[in-house]
C-alpha cells in the first residue's frame, strides 16, 4: 500500500514536471513555437542585448538585491535556461546594446560604453567610457533607450518630462504651450557619436522631434532607416470629459510606429493620431475638440496599434530560425496599458508586424500571450494583477528571441522548430 | 420606562442613525470623486501601476497620521521620483486645487476604509486645521 502511494507521488510528480516542461513557460504561441523560462527574479529587467557568442546582458531599471544592475546572462549547457548569472553596475536604467565587443548601457542620464573580452566577460565594469552625459531626466519618461546604426552613431530617446506640454502637466483646464519649450531639450530622438567621449546636447544632433516618449526603437537595414514606437499621450476623458467619453478615451490616440528621417517631426503635443478617423487630430490643450484635423507639418505613422499598450521594444527579425514571414518583420513588446481604467486594459503580450523592403505589409497580429499569467479569457482590470509585463526584446545568434520582463525580472526564450 | 427616558433614547437613536447615514453620504462622495479623479491613475483596486502609479490600497502613508502630507498631496499633486514600501514610483499626480475641505476629507475617508485599508476617517475641519497650519 504505501509503495503504492509512493508510485502514485512519483508518476504525479513526474506528470507535473513533464506539463511544466510543455507549457511553454506559461505562454500561448503560434504553432511550432516553444518558451522556456530562461531565467527568473533577476531583478526589474528593462532592455536586453545579446553577443554573437549568446551571452545575453539585461538593463535593470534599478540595482537588484545583490545591489547589481546590469546583469550577465549565459546559458552553457544550452538547455533553454541560464545557469551562470553574474552582474555589476550600481546604476538604474533602460537601454543596452551590443555590437561586437562593444556594450552600451543607459542611466537616465548618461551613455555608457563597456568592452568585452573574447568569452563576453566585461573587461571595466568599474571605468567605463561615458560617452553622453547629462541628459534630461525628470522622473515622467526618464528612460533612455537607445539604438546604434551600421555606422557607430547612436541614436537616444529622450522622453518629454509632461503628458500634453501644459502650462501645468496634467492639470484640469491648463493651456498647452505654443511652442512647446520641451522639444529643446527633450520629446525626441537624439543621435551622438558611438564612440566619442563626454557628448552632451552640443555636440549631437536632434535627429527627429515630435515625440512624447519612445522607449522601443531598432535600426532597420533593410532600409537603413530608425523605427520608433511612440507612446501616446494620457488622459483625454479626465481633462476634456466635454469630448471625450471613457469609452473613447481608453482607445485614444493609437499608439504609432514612426519610420524616421533627419528632421522629421511626428507632431506631439500639438497633435494626436485618431486610429478610426485616420487621422492627425488637434490636441485639446491647444483648441482641439476631438474633430479638428492637426499637425500638418508632422509625418504620419507607418503603422497604428490600440491606445495606450505601451509599446517597450522593437526588433527586426533578421534570423533564420524562424518560418520565411517572420524574415525582417517587427516583433514589438507591449508592456501593457494602465490608461484604459476604468474599462479592461490591453496589451501585457508581444506583437508580430510583417514587413517587406522595410515597409510594414499587412496587418499586426499577437504572437506571444499569458505573460500575465491571467487565464486567456480573463481581462487585465488593474495593472498589479500581471505577474509579468514585456519590455525587451532580443534575438540570438541560432534566431531564438528573448522577452525580458520588468515587474518581477523573468526572461523568456522562444524558439522554433518543425 | 419613563417617557423622559424614552425621549432621551429616541434622540440618542436618531443621532446615531443620522450620524451613520451622513457617514454614509460622505464615503459616497468620496467614492464619486474617487471614480472621476484618481481610479484612472490609482486604479479600480487601489493597486495603482507598478513603478508608476503609486498603489493606495496596502499604503503606510494612506493609512498613517501624516493628514498634512495626504492632504497637500491632493491638493498640489506630486512631481518627484518617490520610494514608498520599498519601490520606486515616478509618475506625475495632478493637483486637486478646486476640491473643498469637505471633498478632500470625503475622499481621504474614502481610500483610507477601501479594499484591504481600514484607518480612522477624516473629518473637513481636520483639512481645514493641517491646510492652515503649513
Amino acid at each position: 500500500m504505501k509503495n503504492n502511494f509512493i508510485a502514485l507521488c512519483f508518476t504525479f510528480l513526474l506528470v507535473c514536471v513533464n506539463v511544466s516542461a510543455q507549457n511553454n513557460a506559461g505562454l500561448s504561441l503560434p504553432t511550432g513555437f516553444k518558451a522556456t523560462k530562461f531565467a527568473d527574479s533577476i531583478g526589474s529587467a528593462r532592455h536586453i542585448a545579446i553577443t554573437k557568442n549568446g551571452v545575453l546582458f539585461a538593463k535593470l531599471m534599478s540595482p537588484n538585491k545583490e545591489g547589481k544592475s546590469i546583469i550577465r546572462l549565459q546559458d552553457s549547457n544550452n538547455d533553454g535556461v541560464a545557469d551562470k548569472i553574474t552582474g555589476w553596475g550600481n546604476y538604474g536604467g533602460t537601454g543596452i546594446y551590443v555590437t561586437g565587443q562593444s556594450l552600451y548601457a543607459t542611466s537616465d542620464n548618461d551613455v555608457y560604453l563597456y568592452t568585452l573580452d573574447a568569452k563576453d566577460e566585461v573587461v571595466n565594469p568599474l571605468s567605463p567610457k561615458t560617452i553622453v552625459k547629462g541628459l534630461i531626466a525628470k522622473n515622467q519618461h526618464a528612460s533612455k533607450s537607445i539604438t546604434l546604426d551600421g555606422n557607430k552613431n547612436i541614436y537616444v530617446n529622450i522622453g518629454a518630462y509632461s503628458n500634453a506640454c501644459q502650462e501645468k502637466d496634467r492639470q484640469k483646464g491648463s493651456k498647452g504651450m505654443t511652442p512647446c519649450p520641451i522639444l529643446d531639450s527633450a520629446g525626441g530622438i537624439w543621435k551622438f557619436d558611438g564612440s566619442k567621449e563626454n557628448q552632451t546636447y552640443g555636440d549631437g544632433k536632434r535627429y527627429a522631434t515630435g515625440l512624447r516618449n519612445v522607449v522601443g526603437l531598432d535600426w532597420n537595414t533593410q532600409n537603413n532607416s530608425l523605427f520608433v514606437m511612440q507612446h501616446g499621450r494620457d488622459q483625454l476623458n479626465s481633462f476634456y470629459p466635454e469630448y471625450y467619453s471613457n469609452e473613447q478615451s481608453a482607445e485614444l490616440p493609437a499608439e504609432t510606429m514612426y519610420e524616421l528621417k533627419e528632421g522629421d517631426n511626428a507632431g506631439w503635443p500639438y497633435m494626436y493620431y485618431d486610429p478610426y478617423q485616420k487621422k492627425k487630430i488637434l490636441s485639446p490643450e491647444y483648441g482641439g475638440d476631438g474633430k479638428i484635423e492637426g499637425g500638418q507639418n508632422a509625418i504620419d505613422p507607418s503603422m497604428f496599434f490600440p491606445a495606450h499598450m505601451a509599446p517597450n521594444a522593437l526588433l527586426f527579425y533578421t534570423g533564420n530560425q524562424f518560418p520565411e514571414k517572420y524574415k525582417n518583420g517587427a516583433f514589438i513588446a507591449f508592456h501593457g496599458s494602465w490608461n484604459r481604467a476604468p474599462l479592461p486594459q490591453e496589451g501585457y503580450y508581444v506583437a508580430f508586424v510583417p514587413f517587406k523592403n522595410g515597409k510594414p505589409v499587412g496587418n499586426w497580429e499577437v504572437f506571444a500571450n499569458g505573460f500575465s499569467g491571467l487565464a486567456a479569457d480573463e481581462k487585465i482590470m488593474n495593472p498589479r494583477k500581471a505577474k509579468a509585463r514585456p519590455c525587451g526584446l532580443a534575438q540570438g545568434p541560432d534566431g531564438s528571441l528573448y522577452v525580458s520582463d520588468d515587474n518581477k525580472g523573468a526572461i523568456f526564450k522562444i524558439t522554433y522548430s518543425k | 420606562m419613563s417617557k423622559k427616558l424614552y425621549v432621551r433614547i429616541s434622540i440618542i437613536i436618531f443621532c446615531l442613525s443620522a450620524f451613520t447615514k451622513a457617514q454614509a453620504q460622505n464615503l459616497m462622495n468620496g467614492k464619486k470623486i474617487y471614480e472621476t479623479r484618481c481610479l484612472v491613475c490609482h486604479q479600480a483596486d487601489g493597486g495603482g501601476v507598478p513603478h508608476m502609479n503609486a498603489p493606495l490600497d496596502g499604503s503606510t502613508n494612506v493609512v498613517g497620521n501624516n493628514i498634512a502630507r495626504l492632504v497637500k498631496i491632493i491638493k498640489e499633486g506630486y512631481n518627484e521620483r518617490v520610494a514608498l514600501d520599498g519601490e520606486m514610483y515616478s509618475n506625475a499626480m495632478t493637483p486637486n486645487p478646486d476640491l473643498k475641505p469637505a471633498d478632500i476629507a470625503d475622499v481621504l475617508s474614502y481610500i483610507r476604509n477601501s479594499w484591504s485599508n481600514k484607518s480612522s476617517k477624516i473629518t473637513a475641519a481636520q483639512v481645514m486645521q493641517v491646510s492652515r497650519k503649513k
